[in-house]
């Protein structure tokens, strides 16, 4: 259910980044239609035993909170404070120097100045100051103290879930204050008193009880990737085999269960499939799937750390039960922050796996020693590499492409290299965004954390404006008619996305790009990419396009 | 008119109107020898509370803000200082951030015209911060002179060093230039001046500042301001100033006569400054080490992070999974533990 949206130029003419002239305390949220997503559903919020379970609409007065909420929110502060060092010096030294202010999308995007990273943190600090520091409690407002209320409450809510944690306002911070780690206290916090939305909240329920984000059971889980198999097939003449909770195989891989449900990310899902079995057909490699740990994806992570780590457990769970020897991953955004950062100290050590090593190259992953997981970017760049995959570029050729880096696997884990290697192996034409939005800098998709939902659209595409605006940018400048990605999200948000500031653009996974590419044994003329596009007229359009 | 800005204003008016008024009325070993000592401990075990306080905390993950490309295939350049994999990248990565802002000096500005973002290359507040500081320590480093005798050749040398630049107005009149000018004095006014006035000129940062953001800057614009008076026009008995700050030192505190009231108003600034210090967010200079995001290592794959308090959760087990999901299982082909044959006798059994 999409809102009727804004035509782009309004939004652009409308766009003020002059701040109200009364003071922020002063100034009372306002929760907006098109801003929000809606409030959790009690009974997702109850399968995962998370408390205040109960309907409850942020538009109303009453958000029918527990009788002792400012006691429970001051409870948890103070116990994050202590387990979080990151929390209490993020807490503490803050100069307001306002570096960060317009390196966030979604006040570039919307202009409100509770938008800039700097004042969301203030939300919290101020909170802060009042309860456990001296100076604040004396001086209360003057030293940007106040104390917790109803309006507050609401405030936090209403600003924590429009920052999609991507860190880009940390990257700029003189010392290196998270807002991410900030918006991840804060939504703990509101977690206490029953307050996620349902985009989070259902699906770490469904991924809980079912495997994965959307719910899908195990037969449909089969059904799925099957359909990808027969699709495969029409447009290759090759049947894949994917296998289920195969004992004993080599390889357990683990992908956003988003990419088996929803175009584009299903032609990323077939890119795997024929890749694994061109791997298999070739060097016998063996690779597993599981409906069991059927996500890669983690929206516990967006809940709490608790929660994080009950849905992420199930990946050492199965590679264990199903004795294989690593574990490899799709592509996905903060699935990979979480894999990196968190994962081998949340359910590690993984001492039952093996240092990955890549059986047709000989390669031994080192950087994933320990973890024993590798991204299926590393994987692909080293058999491209070491001359592993038989590759013919000239099926990509009608396009021009560049690359969006996502968030997580950029500034939670340094993935820069290895997607555009592949990419450049892949496809002849590429050209990259402006350095100030690409790589350590890229600006997020408007859409993580989250906060993908249908009713939040108007945040969604402001919050795309950086991203879109650089798009619309190689687009004007090159032709550039395809963005790749390496996350799901991105996948599922972007098309709307570039619809909006770029239109004309498509998006893609890198394995969609590497599947097109790859020659399988036996397969027939491909005629066609895995859209079912016919390459001829895609070339020939291209063509009649570079003419113009 | 803004609140926070005056209000910052006016506080530090009123501790001048209380030195001054205070020294009037002769209480030089209240502002000379009590409030100093009182600024001191107050400054050192606030200090060292709030450190250890943090350093309680706990560090459960390694979330190091990875700015550069991971250390992954030897083919492939990683970024040694902007996602470490070596403890000396770490080091490295933190002694450019506390000496040279390197995360600040990225900054740009952003700007909207006509329906396109540029972001410039925004080096001011850089500029101004490194000033700021660096001007700072010259003339912390300077005063050392009157806590030590003799007075250690390297304090002298970057004497001479900061006073290279030479005016000297000589008229009977008005004379200016003897002693000779420090120059960090004068570029800590500046900047300090250019940070305040920064606050209020540019609307966003106005918006995000609270009084608490101007105290210290107007605090500091009153001890550079009564230090520069003393030295330059309204001359103060400087041996008499150095026998009371040795006597503080040595703890035979003394207060000699005749030093000057502006003496003892920069000193009480000074106290001041010296006592909000650890209650306040000044504290960056001792957070920045802890800072999670820029202290650890960026190889988190390879080694593992322990987490003191990894909290015990509730899991949904792969055997109860498949108790949910087994007959739908078998029919769609997918393997299960326990067949469900198997199963269906031990219900058998249980009845």
């Amino acid at each position: 259910m999409a809102e009727a949206k804004p035509k782009p130029q309004d939004v652009l003419d409308q766009l003020n980044y002059q701040p109200p002239r009364c003071d922020w305390m002063d100034t009372p949220v306002e929760i907006r239609k098109g801003m929000y997503c809606y409030a959790s559903n009690p009974k997702s919020v109850a399968t995962l035993g998370l408390p205040n379970a109960r309907p409850w609409n942020p538009l109303e007065d009453d958000w029918k909170l527990p009788e002792n909420w400012q006691q429970i929110i001051h409870e948890g502060f103070k116990e994050r404070l202590e387990r979080f060092r990151s929390f209490k010096v993020f807490m503490d030294i803050c100069v307001r120097c306002g570096a960060c202010a317009d390196k966030c999308h979604y006040f570039i995007g919307t202009g409100d100045p509770k938008n800039m990273p700097v004042l969301r943190a203030e939300l919290l600090r101020s909170v802060y100051r009042n309860d456990f520091s001296r100076m604040g409690k004396i001086l209360g407002k003057l030293n940007g103290a106040r104390p917790m209320t109803l309006n507050v409450l609401k405030e936090w809510w209403y600003y924590l879930f429009q920052c999609s944690e991507c860190r880009r306002c940390s990257l700029f911070c003189p010392y290196g204050i998270d807002t991410a780690e900030i918006t991840i206290m804060g939504r703990e916090l509101l977690n206490l008193l029953g307050l996620n939305i349902d985009w989070i909240a259902t699906p770490v329920s469904n991924c809980y009880m079912n495997g994965n984000h959307l719910g899908i059971q195990p037969h449909a889980f089969k059904d799925m990737l099957d359909f990808f198999v027969d699709d495969i097939e029409e447009k290759t003449g090759v049947r894949v085999k994917p296998k289920f909770m195969k004992k004993g195989a080599d390889i357990l891989f683990i992908t956003p269960s988003g990419d088996v449900f929803a175009d584009p990310g299903t032609y990323t899902a077939m890119g795997y499939l024929m890749l694994f079995h061109y791997l298999e057909e070739k060097y016998g490699l063996d690779v597993t799937w599981s409906t069991y740990a059927s996500e890669g994806g983690n929206f516990g992570f967006f809940t709490s750390h608790e929660t994080m780590k009950r849905l992420n457990s199930k990946m050492y769970a199965e590679a264990k039960r199903l004795k294989v020897k690593w574990i490899l991953g799709g592509e996905c955004g903060h699935m990979w922050r979480v894999i990196n950062q968190y994962m081998d100290t949340m359910n590690g050590p993984a001492d039952f796996l093996d240092v990955p090593v890549n059986p047709i190259t000989g390669t031994r992953f080192e950087q994933a020693k320990s973890n024993k997981m590798v991204h299926i970017t590393e994987f692909t760049a080293d058999l491209i590499r070491n001359g592993k995959l038989d590759l013919d570029q000239s099926r990509n050729d009608y396009l021009k492409v560049t690359y969006h880096d996502s968030c997580n696997p950029s500034r939670g884990m340094g993935l820069f290299d290895e997607p555009r290697y592949v990419i450049q192996n892949v496809c002849k034409h590429f050209y990259e965004m402006p350095p100030n939005t690409i790589r350590e800098q890229t600006f997020c998709c408007g859409s993580g954390s989250g906060l993908n939902a249908g009713e939040n659209m108007e945040l969604r595409l402001a919050g795309g404006l950086p991203r879109g605006n650089a798009v619309k940018h190689v687009q004007d400048s090159y032709g550039v008619n395809m963005l790749a990605t390496i996350c799901a999200i991105d996948r599922a948000v972007l098309p709307t996305l570039v619809d909006y500031w770029a239109p004309g653009v498509q998006v893609t996974g890198v394995h969609e790009l590497v599947a097109n590419a790859l020659n399988l044994p036996g397969q027939n003329e491909r005629s066609t990419n895995l859209r079912g596009e016919e390459l001829e007229e895609l070339k020939a359009q291209a063509e009649g396009n570079t003419d113009e | 008119m803004n609140r926070n800005y005056m209000f910052a204003f006016i506080a530090v008016l009123v501790l001048f109107l209380i030195s001054w008024v205070g020294v009037s009325i002769g209480l030089q070993w209240i502002f000379g020898v009590i409030i100093p000592y009182l600024a001191v401990a107050l400054f050192v075990i606030g200090f060292v509370r709030k450190v250890l306080g943090w350093s309680h905390s706990a560090v459960p993950f390694a979330i190091p803000t990875t700015g550069g490309q991971a250390k992954s295939f030897d083919w492939i350049q990683d970024s040694k200082l902007d996602n470490p994999s070596s403890k000396l990248g770490v080091f490295m990565r933190l002694a450019l951030e506390v000496l040279t802002f390197r995360s600040l000096f990225r900054n740009t500005r952003m700007k909207l015209k006509e329906g396109k973002l540029f972001y410039q290359l925004e080096i001011f507040l850089w500029v101004g911060a490194l000033a700021f500081h660096y001007a700072f320590l010259t003339v912390l480093l300077r005063h050392t002179r009157f806590f030590l005798e003799p007075v250690p050749l390297c304090i002298q040398l970057l004497e001479t060093i900061d006073s290279f630049f030479r005016i000297e107005i000589i008229y009977p009149q008005f004379q200016f230039g003897l002693p000779a000018v420090y120059l960090s004095g004068f570029v800590l006014l500046a900047a300090v001046l250019y940070l305040a006035v920064r606050r209020i000129v540019i609307p966003s940062v106005r918006y995000i500042s609270l009084a608490s953001d101007f105290f210290p800057l107007i605090l500091i614009f009153g001890i550079a301001f009564s230090g520069i008076m003393m030295r330059y026009v309204t001359k103060i008995d400087i041996n008499a100033a150095k026998q009371l700050t040795l006597g503080l030192v040595t703890f035979h505190p003394t207060v000699p006569e005749g030093i000057g009231a502006i003496f003892y108003i920069h000193l009480f600034f000074v106290c001041t400054l010296l006592a909000y210090f650890p209650y306040s967010k000044l504290m960056h200079l001792g957070g920045i080490f802890l800072s999670p995001t820029r202290n650890m290592l960026g190889n988190t794959r390879a080694y593992r992070h322990v987490n003191p308090w990894n909290s015990p959760v509730h899991v949904h087990t792969y055997d109860e999974y498949e108790e949910e999901f087994r007959e739908k299982m078998v029919e769609a082909g997918l393997p299960v533990d326990k067949p469900l044959e198997a199963t269906a006798e031990q219900a058998a059994e249980k009845e």
